[in-house]
């Protein structure tokens, strides 16, 4: 078997799948924007449920593509995609051209800019960071204000761009939640003085051994859950942030000084996946990313055949699922070419 | 004497409407208040008399505001009720030059041609004809665009036509008869008599060669005379009853009377005085960006004259008022409806038709409410004393970028300042006065009044339109409000603000609530061009549009608030600048979500240029306009 392959995206889902499909007998290669690969990977530090490093699953990726029949073009970004009876031509921004026989499109997804927000004073109040800038700072096992005191009371807010009809996003990233129960956790791992507060809609425990750190975080590691949004944040003189929120168990409203607040920024749709979308007429829902043929046995077939989508462009999800999905991949292509000869 | 029986059915129609409109403007005056009874009378004999004849001429016979905006509709209504005018009226001096004697009744001078079929052989009395011919031909050019456009209403350049009622419909059938079946008349009879000219003559020499003319002539005559009957008529039922109650509405408002916020006669003239032209409908952007065509301030008013419950219709509306600025008839379409935001649901109300003749009151009765409003939860602040209070508004809280550049400025300019609502304040009271709950408001206005009171404070800068133009209305205090743009540009003049000039392309979006609301629209932009350089929009001053994120309509979706959004933004950054500039942060937000060129506020921007050194608080001159002693009653 002969046929060209392409992967758009070398994150969790592009590597999968191209491992993937290698192992299966096609060519592929593997185009990467970033200069390395690895997508969101590489800014994470610990991975939910068990803790484990995310390096060791980037290892598990790493040795997953390096092989003969996989070629990794990196720093290149695909602009086009044009489909010539059953052949795919692919235009990159600097103008080179490619063929492929078959495309797997894992463009994966974007982080929600929290300055969207500007309630919550991301980009203007110097203590009020991302969840993905947290990790960072896991990653260097110091977490500290800008000005290198040691924070004392930190804020979580979740749903910051997600369950949001005034942005635009009605649809719930899914992570959030239980990226904060593990980040709340960290911190009084780190900081054991420090005091966590969780401000959420729901707490959504859907997935494996959620529930079990939920309850871990509330009985073991104090950290107290706030039902109730934030509604705005400011500064007080001493650089104290001064939060709003209503606790709706309680009905009331509650002011409450931070030093430190973490916004839980949800899931888009990449900007990449967009300019894909819109130069190859591939379809996308109403949440933006893109729609799959079937919500049930088609959820990596687009409309276009012979072109495939793997993990996080289709859907919020987390690293277990992108992996499944993005070997689900493989036989779709399979079954494609099959069908075809 | 001449006379025949065809006659009749416009003489009980003419005569109808003069008394009807004698008997409906006796009801309308005395309905009016006291005090505008009083401004009607001393207009009546006043400057306003001559003002209201000129505007009459101006926008009821000459239609230039509509001409201005929309050569094509305008020529239709200038041709429909300029050339009827001057066809009545030239009409009038024909039948008294050329009739058996001076001074006719008036259906001698409509029907002037078949009492005097001999008319207009030669010499002056062919001229005369001539220019009769010519004005039904300037009147039918106009009636034939008319009819194009109830079909195709795009030929006028209009996205959007009024959809109408049957009465609507006989009436506007009998009044498009009007004209073609005078001409019929008359060409049948210039063709019977070898009369008549380049438009009557030759139509009628030409019928004539193969009808006969004698005979067809006097069936049209009766169905010229029957339309106008039934056009006078079915007028007071129908849209076209603005025509008589426009003139009145003229006079008033040239007298000095105004809507208000309370209903009465001159809310109710001006609703009749509506034609249902349906310019509102294409300036609105509900219409034009979220595609909602069935509550524009036309349907509004066609609903409140048929006594429909319009609670709907009231409520889904941005509040921006470009309908206002467009209306032919300036009508104050935005009051008229906080009026019926005002009085919540109604009862819709069945009547027969004579009923309608003369209707009851459109008055509505306020809303009863249920228990007691009260804020006595609200802490009791004893404020600081101060010169410049600073009121942020809850807005401004959620885009805590442009509160920190105004306290910037304020450091900067080393005014003796206090931010009122540092620590979260109570709302300036629009909101819910957008809701039509007034009462609830005045709590918030008593609250913070006591408060601005309470610090002696001359002058209060407010950061949000909205916040600004309730302050401005609706607050009965001694100080001086200004919003932040008026402010920074008072400082930049009296040179306590020294400002960098930053290399930006900046395109300024005018908020609703300042621009149009409150008439604030040269300060932003003098301030803007201090510091960049300003870019022009097809959208300037009274013409700007809204950013869709309203607080006046609580009835669309967010989705089709992001339509309208995405839209504006659009139009605002076509010419790529770096900036998108407001002076609202509510736009700011709304704006922000919908474009990825940059959308800022004015106080950031000012806040980026101001000079290192005046960044150190105090200096040495403050605007000398706020160091003047606080009045103390």
């Amino acid at each position: 078997m002969n046929k060209h392959i392409v992967v758009i995206g070398a994150g969790v889902a592009g590597m999968e799948a191209a491992g993937q499909l290698s192992n299966a007998g096609f060519n592929v290669s593997l185009v990467e924007k970033d200069e390395n690969t690895g997508g969101h990977l590489n800014g994470w530090y610990k991975l939910f449920p068990d803790r484990r490093r995310s390096s060791e699953v980037k290892d598990y990726l790493d040795k997953l593509i390096n092989k003969d029949g996989i070629k990794v073009i990196s720093g290149t970004t695909i602009e086009k995609l044009v489909n010539i009876n059953g052949i795919f031509s692919l235009e990159t921004r600097e103008g080179t051209e490619m063929t492929a026989d078959a495309v797997v499109v894992a463009t994966g997804f974007d982080l929600f800019k929290s300055s969207r927000k500007e309630e919550y004073g991301y980009g203007i109040y110097d203590n009020v960071i991302t969840s993905s800038d947290l990790e960072e700072m896991f990653r260097k096992d110091k977490i500290v204000l800008v000005d290198g005191r040691v924070p004392e009371n930190v804020g979580i807010v979740h749903c910051v761009g997600s369950r949001d009809e005034k942005v635009g996003n009605l649809y719930c990233s899914k992570l959030c939640c239980i990226t904060a129960v593990k980040q709340a956790i960290e911190i009084r791992e780190l900081l054991p003085e420090t005091r966590v507060f969780c401000f959420y809609m729901d707490m959504r425990m859907g997935g494996a051994h959620y529930e079990e750190i939920y309850r871990e975080a509330q009985e073991e590691w104090g950290i107290n859950f706030i039902r109730g949004k934030v509604s705005e944040v400011s500064e007080s003189i001493r650089k104290k942030l001064i939060i709003k929120a209503e606790d709706t168990l309680a009905g009331r409203p509650l002011k409450m000084e931070l030093d430190m607040l973490v916004l839980m920024a949800g899931m888009e749709m990449s900007e990449g996946g967009r300019i894909l979308a819109k130069s190859a007429g591939l379809e996308t829902g109403e949440n933006r990313f893109f729609a799959s043929a079937d919500n049930h046995f088609g959820s990596n077939i687009s409309n276009i055949p012979g072109v495939f989508y793997a993990g996080t462009c289709t859907a919020p999800m987390n690293i277990t699922e992108t992996i499944s999905h993005a070997r689900a991949t493989v036989s779709d292509v399979l079954n494609y070419f099959k069908n075809r000869s | 004497m001449q006379f025949d029986p065809f006659v009749i059915p416009f003489n009980i129609g003419l005569y109808f409407i003069l008394i009807y409109a004698v008997v409906r403007s006796v009801r309308w005056f005395s309905n009016l208040s006291r005090p505008d009874k009083l401004r009607l009378q001393r207009g009546f004999f006043g400057r306003a008399f001559g003002q209201s004849l000129k505007e009459i001429f101006m926008e009821s016979l000459i239609h230039r505001k509509i001409l201005k905006s929309n050569f094509r509709l305008g020529f239709m209504h200038m041709s429909l009720a300029f050339g009827w005018f001057l066809l009545i009226l030239f009409g009038t001096i024909e039948a008294d030059i050329f009739g058996e004697k001076h001074l006719n009744a008036p259906y001698k001078a409509i029907f002037f041609k078949f009492f005097n079929p001999d008319h207009g052989r030669a010499g002056f009395e062919a001229a005369y004809s001539f220019w009769m011919d010519l004005l039904l031909a300037f009147i039918l050019s106009g009636l034939l665009i008319a009819v194009i456009k109830r079909f195709s209403s795009k030929v006028v350049g209009m996205k959007k036509t009024t959809r109408l009622r049957v009465l609507d419909k006989v009436a506007l059938t009998s009044l498009w008869l009007i004209f073609p079946s005078r001409l019929l008349a008359e060409s049948f009879t210039s063709g019977a008599y070898g009369t008549g000219s380049f438009l009557t003559g030759f139509l009628g020499s030409l019928l004539a060669s193969f009808l006969p003319a004698q005979q067809m002539a006097y069936p049209f005559w009766w169905l010229y005379s029957l339309s106008l009957g039934t056009f006078f008529i079915l007028l007071p039922l129908t849209r076209y009853m603005h025509i008589p109650t426009e003139l009145f509405l003229i006079f008033a408002r040239n007298s000095g009377i105004t809507t208000g916020d309370q209903p009465g006669a001159f809310t109710e003239i001006q609703t009749y005085s509506c034609s249902s032209c349906g310019m509102c409908i294409d300036a609105c952007q509900l219409n034009f960006s979220a595609g909602i065509t069935n509550i524009q301030s036309a349907y509004l008013l066609k609903g409140i004259r048929n006594n429909e419950n319009v609670s709907d219709i009231a409520f889904n509306c941005l509040m921006c008022g470009r309908c206002d600025q467009v209306c032919p008839v300036g009508i104050e379409l935005t009051p008229i409806r906080m009026i019926r935001r005002r009085a919540g649901e109604t009862e819709p109300v069945q009547t027969s038709i004579w009923k309608k003749y003369l209707p009851d009151r459109l008055d509505i009765m306020p809303v009863k409410t249920n228990g007691k409003t009260s804020y006595s939860f609200l802490p009791v602040e004893e404020p600081a004393k101060t010169d410049v209070l600073y009121f942020a508004g809850c807005m401004t809280h959620l885009t805590p970028a442009i509160g920190n550049s105004m306290v910037r400025i304020f450091d900067a300019s080393g005014v003796n300042y206090s931010f009122m609502d540092a620590g979260g304040g109570v709302c300036c009271g629009r909101p819910l006065m957008l809701s039509g709950q007034d009462r609830e408001a005045r709590e918030l206005i008593n609250f913070n009044s006591q408060l601005i009171w309470k610090s002696g404070a001359h002058t209060l800068v407010t950061s949000c339109p909205i916040c600004y133009k309730v302050f401005k209305e609706s607050y009965y205090l001694d100080v001086e409000v200004l919003h932040h743009t008026q402010f920074i540009n008072m400082l930049i003049e009296e040179g306590s603000l020294k400002l960098n000039f930053l290399r930006k392309k900046v395109v300024y979006h005018t908020p609703c609530d300042l621009g149009r609301g409150s008439g604030v629209y040269d300060e932003p932009k003098e301030v803007l061009k201090h510091v960049v350089r300003l870019q022009n929009t097809n959208f300037e001053n009274e013409k700007s549009l809204c950013c869709g994120g309203s607080l006046g309509n609580i009835k669309i979706s967010y989705q089709e608030k992001n339509k309208i959004a995405r839209d504006t933004a659009a139009e605002l950054t076509r010419e790529n600048p770096d900036i998108l500039a407001t002076s609202c942060p509510l736009c700011k937000k709304i704006l922000a979500g919908a474009t990825e060129t940059k959308v800022a506020d004015i106080a950031e921007i000012v806040a980026e240029a101001i000079t290192v050194p005046m960044l150190k608080k105090n200096t040495p001159k403050p605007a000398s306009c706020l160091r003047k002693n606080v009045i103390v009653y």
